[in-house]
């Protein structure tokens, strides 16, 4: 039984909703320069003072004077660019990157944003400031030169924070809702009061209270400003309706986000500014707004009986919240935009579960995040909704009837596992219970949490293939020498040298983190940040610096399936059944099976044998290497080479594969993610906080792929490894319980940073109440086997088609035929045909 | 172990995840062997109780393996998480299911000594006592009726209706388990108003059917006839139309009286 009594009924969404979408996507989002510009001259004016009070008065100066902007139709106002979907620059992380992408983000795959030329002088005037000033020169500096040998080799990638903000945060937004920022400001006032001159903190804290309030004065400021813009296009408006709108809109702004919110549209306003300056005062991404549905109830409950409010209107400025979200965007550099593709921010907004005492919280607000996902259909927030065995059937049934449309949203999250995982982290009873999302799937308490969150893609493939060459990665000793593996007598000798070769890649992937936790901590504290994170006003000090109650950092690991596969395959084939030698098999994985190696493996190869001639004593010219060349490209397309591979191929297909639930193989799985979420833990952060490893990529699979050789499960050079702890695509053919099955059979609690598995549908298996009923049932049954996180994906009618051309990636895809359900690609092409045929009939 | 554990039977397919055919999320058991020849049958493997092969995809595949009760029932257990949140469980297909009586028979007693939900999609094509013989042990009974004229029924299926009509009215009067009323509609052969509307009149004499199911015909079994070699009687004849199944519906309705819908 639940606190709250809800309200299921559906409320329809107004005109403006589809407008303002409209409005939001007409044009391609665009890059400006305003913020850079403020920064720097901001910067150039407090050379001589101390960091946290130079970030505060930039922060100020930028809001201050920024260009803002109310939109047609906004009900909720504060925009960071002129142009829709238009992002800054911060150029106090890096910005190398972009100057050498001007003339190709434009253009690019993933991402693209559009740029002008007067743009393109504004920013390279303001980046000349920042030449060895930013966090990721000063991170390089702090690094050691092993560790950035293993990043040229891409081991691993920090990426993420080493080249922007950390973001990945839930900040108090109760608190602001609440006192507002003259109330944050009181405090700190009062906290400073509390200080001795002579204390041997005192400049600390008392430079960093300053800073607190002179960012809290740059909310007030701006938050005016857009009250004053409003009453000025108020008195040119020519349309009463709307005239009254931005009356209204100029008093929100006036009272919030200064003072405490009076009422639900208050509230949704101070909640708005929150989210939006802390998007403003660094690029981190991720800035998730949690338990949305818990912190604004009071303001909705209150209004609502007392008639203020009508549940339209609430849902109205809702929906016009959700479509703010998708107004913020950030351009990344080309590689990072891979990893992150979809121009995703991130701000995770999770509805449901239980309250710090245990029960559950399912209120009307949860229901109508969901509705509000269902009326704008937009990629933000990254809806996410909590399970437990006292969620309400009928909010879960709701949120299935979200995950049918194939939006990919929610995300499910098991408070089952979750809450006892974040225990043994050392959150209390009471916090762990109130856990959110940040991002994708990494779970943390908010406003007490600095988590560190997504802090590196780490590649469990790239140790496997350094412990086939010894630790070499073409031709260089990246990693330790741990032998021939011709000579490895028996698995478990294999098996160890894996284990070292991922340990030692793991200690440079801690040094390479602490290394930019560092830099940001000396170059960019964020006061405005910390003044909404406990305990950062009472120890005196940023998050950056470890001012939170808790302290993480979180690098994800993926590939967990290949690895699992491989290793078995490796131990079937070679140690156990002895049907290939492991000479065989690495000659195999070095040509990729024989079906051929890019141009920077080819001149590797080439690189080497010449290196060996040189040595030899050998006169090497350019007649030479052409001709080493040449033979290398015809020795590893060989015939003999690819009739080699396909023979070994076929061997690897018929050992059995992670994702059929088949016990032993699923064990072996549950101990080869231990090789990177064990060792993990006995390594600590700048903060004071532990490391802890999250199984999730991102969308870094793809791209981090494409850097990975060919690996014993049968996955060839160049193509994609398995996402999060989801089985290798197509390797799990038993259907979606028995792949469930086996996911579950991985230890998620150890991973206590999030682990994410991803299942594909058809939006007929989810047809009708009954449909959604055994959807349900699915999802709970793989959280009572203590799995963690689900996501789905319900295929459209394009990805059918996409099916039929490459039916290797679709081998799972479970569609409803006729009176029954069967495997996608095992159909005939005419009746494919007729399936999807019928889909697009039934959308 | 019990004896009826080791009793072994001849199956072609186990499929996990099956939600159209019974209630929540569902194994079902193919057994292998029928004693009607469908020419609509969209699974040709099952009919012949001999193991054969069947080309798929281009590579041959064994139909058909010889298997124990128990270790069908290790299969089956594996979803057991799914049964429990969804109201699933096991469901015998075919075939006919009762052409092997004794493996079909303590195949459902063993789930329903276990506590798993059992259905049985069939014709009911047997000697009575052999159902009488399941029924203890079946949840709900998924019961095909083709079609109402013995004639008409045998040129299409090779055999007469009378058994399985009299049967479908034992079942019903046992009241010893669910009973759903399966129908097939086959253009050419029942999809008329008229033939629809006696299966639905029958079905309303039969007075306890829970559910009545129209299924339209489709053409999955044609490759399947290929990899076995065999012509394809329905030759290129089309699924009905979603409206002639809608108007069909009605009927159904109209006369059963009862909760009717177009697919399991």
């Amino acid at each position: 039984m639940g606190l709250y009594t809800y309200d299921t009924t559906d409320i329809p969404k107004t005109e403006r909703i589809p407008k303002l979408v409209e409005n939001l996507y007409a044009k391609m989002p665009e890059i400006e320069s305003a913020r850079a510009v403020l920064l720097t001259e901001s910067y150039k004016q407090t050379e001589n003072e101390p960091m946290i009070i130079r970030r505060a008065k930039a922060f100020q100066h930028i809001l201050e004077n920024i260009p803002i902007v109310i939109r047609d139709l906004e009900l909720i106002v504060g925009s960071t660019t002129l142009a829709p979907r238009g992002c800054q620059t911060y150029p106090e992380f890096s910005y190398e990157w972009l100057e050498a992408e001007f003339d190709t983000v434009e253009t690019r795959s993933a991402d693209p944003f559009y740029i002008s030329e007067q743009t393109k002088r504004e920013l390279k005037e303001a980046n000349a400031y920042w030449k060895g000033k930013t966090t990721s020169e000063l991170a390089t500096a702090y690094m050691e030169p092993e560790t950035l040998l293993a990043m040229e080799h891409n081991l691993f990638t920090p990426g993420n924070y080493f080249y922007n903000g950390v973001g990945h945060v839930t900040v108090k937004y109760w608190e602001v809702l609440k006192i507002g920022f003259g109330g944050i400001k009181a405090k700190a006032e009062e906290a400073l009061s509390k200080c001795c001159l002579a204390d041997g903190d005192y400049q600390k804290k008392s430079r960093f209270l300053q800073a607190v309030m002179i960012s809290c004065d740059a909310a007030i400021t701006y938050a005016r400003r857009y009250a004053e813009l409003a009453l000025q296009e108020a008195e040119r408006c020519t349309d009463a309706a709307r005239k009254m709108e931005l009356l209204q809109i100029a008093q929100n702004c006036a009272n919030v986000p200064e003072k405490g919110a009076t009422g639900f549209y208050e509230a949704c306003q101070s909640f708005w500014f929150v989210q939006q300056l802390l998007q403003i005062e660094s690029s981190g991404h991720s800035i998730s707004p949690g338990r949305f549905d818990q912190y604004m109830y009071p303001y909705y409950k209150k209004d609502l009986d007392s008639g203020k409010l009508t549940r339209e209107f609430a849902q109205e400025l809702m929906d016009c919240i959700w479509v703010k979200l998708n107004d913020l965007n950030k351009c990344r550099d080309a590689a990072s935009a891979e990893g992150f593709a979809g121009y995703s921010l991130f701000q995770n907004l999770i509805a449901g579960g239980q309250n710090s005492e245990g029960i559950d919280v399912t209120n009307d607000l949860s229901f109508m995040s969901i509705q509000s996902s269902m009326h704008v259909f937009l990629p933000q927030p990254s809806l996410s909704v909590r399970v437990w065995n006292g969620s309400p059937q009928e909010f879960l049934i709701k949120a299935a009837e979200l995950t049918r449309t194939g939006i990919g949203l929610p995300a499910y999250y098991n408070d089952e596992v979750i809450i006892p995982s974040l225990l043994s982290r050392g959150l209390t009873l009471e916090d762990a219970r109130d856990y959110n999302i940040i991002g994708c799937v990494e779970p943390q308490k908010a406003g007490k949490t600095e988590g560190w969150h997504d802090a590196a893609f780490f590649n469990m493939c790239r140790p496997l293939e350094l412990t086939f060459h010894n630790g070499k990665d073409r031709g260089v000793q990246v990693g330790p020498q741990t032998g021939n593996v011709e000579d490895m007598e028996t698995f478990e000798e294999f098996y160890r040298a894996y284990k070292i070769q991922m340990d030692y890649a793991i200690k440079l992937l801690v040094n390479a983190d602490n290394a930019i936790d560092m830099a940001h901590a000396e170059r960019c504290p964020l006061p405005f940040l910390s003044s909404m994170v406990d305990d950062c006003m009472k120890k005196g000090k940023t998050v950056q610096e470890g001012g939170a109650v808790y302290n993480f950092t979180g690098p994800q690991g993926f590939g967990v399936a290949n690895m699992a596969d491989s290793l078995y395959a490796v131990k079937k084939l070679v140690y156990d059944e002895k049907k290939l030698s492991m000479k065989e098999l690495k000659q195999a994985l070095t040509v990729n099976y024989g079906k051929g190696l890019n141009e920077e493996d080819i001149a590797a190869m080439t690189a080497e044998i010449v290196k060996g001639m040189k040595e030899a004593g050998q006169k090497v010219g350019e007649k030479e290497i052409t001709a080493v060349l040449q033979t290398v490209v015809a020795a590893t397309e060989s015939p003999e080479m690819k009739a080699n591979g396909e023979r070994i191929l076929e061997m690897i297909e018929e050992v059995p594969k992670f994702g059929n639930d088949l016990p032993e193989v699923d064990a072996f799985a549950r101990d080869v993610a231990y090789t990177y979420t064990k060792p993990l833990l006995k390594y600590h952060n700048p903060r004071g906080g532990q490391f802890q490893a999250g199984l999730y990529p991102v969308s870094a699979n793809v791209p981090l792929g494409a850097q990975t050789g060919a690996t014993p499960d049968g996955r060839l050079a160049y193509t994609p490894v398995a996402d999060g702890v989801s089985p290798s695509a197509g390797k799990d053919v038993e259907g979606p319980t028995a792949a469930a099955n086996s996911v579950s059979r991985l230890d998620h609690g150890i991973a206590s940073n999030g682990t994410l598995f991803n299942q594909k549908f058809h939006p007929s298996a989810l047809s009708g109440r009954r449909g959604l009923e055994n959807f349900v049932g699915l999802i709970r049954s793989y959280f009572d086997q203590k799995g963690s996180h689900m996501q789905f994906n319900v295929v459209s009618r394009e990805t059918l088609l996409d099916a039929q051309k490459h039916p290797e990636q679709y081998k799972h895809l479970v569609v409803r035929v006729a009176g029954y359900s069967a495997l996608f690609t095992t159909l005939s092409k005419s009746l494919q045909d007729d399936i999807i045929r019928r889909t697009e009939q039934g959308f | 172990m019990q004896d009826y554990l080791k009793t072994k039977g001849r199956i072609f397919d186990i499929q996990r995840y099956s939600i159209h055919d019974g209630n929540g999320i569902r194994t079902i058991v193919f057994l292998k062997g029928c004693a009607l020849r469908c020419r609509w049958c969209c699974n040709p493997e099952s009919q012949s109780y001999e193991i054969q092969t069947m080309m798929v995809q281009g590579k041959p595949k064994i139909m058909g393996r010889d298997v124990t009760v128990d270790e069908v029932m290790a299969i089956v257990e594996k979803d057991r998480a799914y049964y429990r949140r969804t109201g699933g469980g096991l469901t015998l297909s075919g075939g006919e299911s009762l052409c092997q009586p004794e493996f079909a028979t303590a195949l459902l007693q063993a789930a329903q000594e276990r506590g798993i939900n059992t259905a049985m999609e069939s014709m009911g094509y047997a000697e009575w006592e052999v159902i009488d013989g399941l029924l203890p042990y079946l949840d709900q009974y998924l019961l095909d009726i083709k079609h109402m004229n013995p004639q008409k029924h045998k040129e299409y299926t090779g055999k007469s209706n009378e058994r399985m009509l009299e049967n479908a009215m034992k079942i019903a009067r046992s009241g010893k388990t669910e009973l759903s009323i399966r129908v097939p509609v086959i253009p050419g052969f029942n999809d008329t108003p008229e033939e629809i509307r006696n299966i639905a009149a029958y079905t309303k004499k039969l007075s306890n059917v829970k559910r009545m199911h129209l299924l339209p015909y489709h053409h999955l079994g044609q490759d399947k006839y290929e990899g076995l070699g065999r012509p394809y009687l329905m030759g290129d004849v089309m699924p009905p139309e979603n409206e002639k199944m809608d108007a069909l519906l009605k009927i159904a309705e109209q006369t059963s009286g009862i909760e009717c819908q177009i697919g399991g």
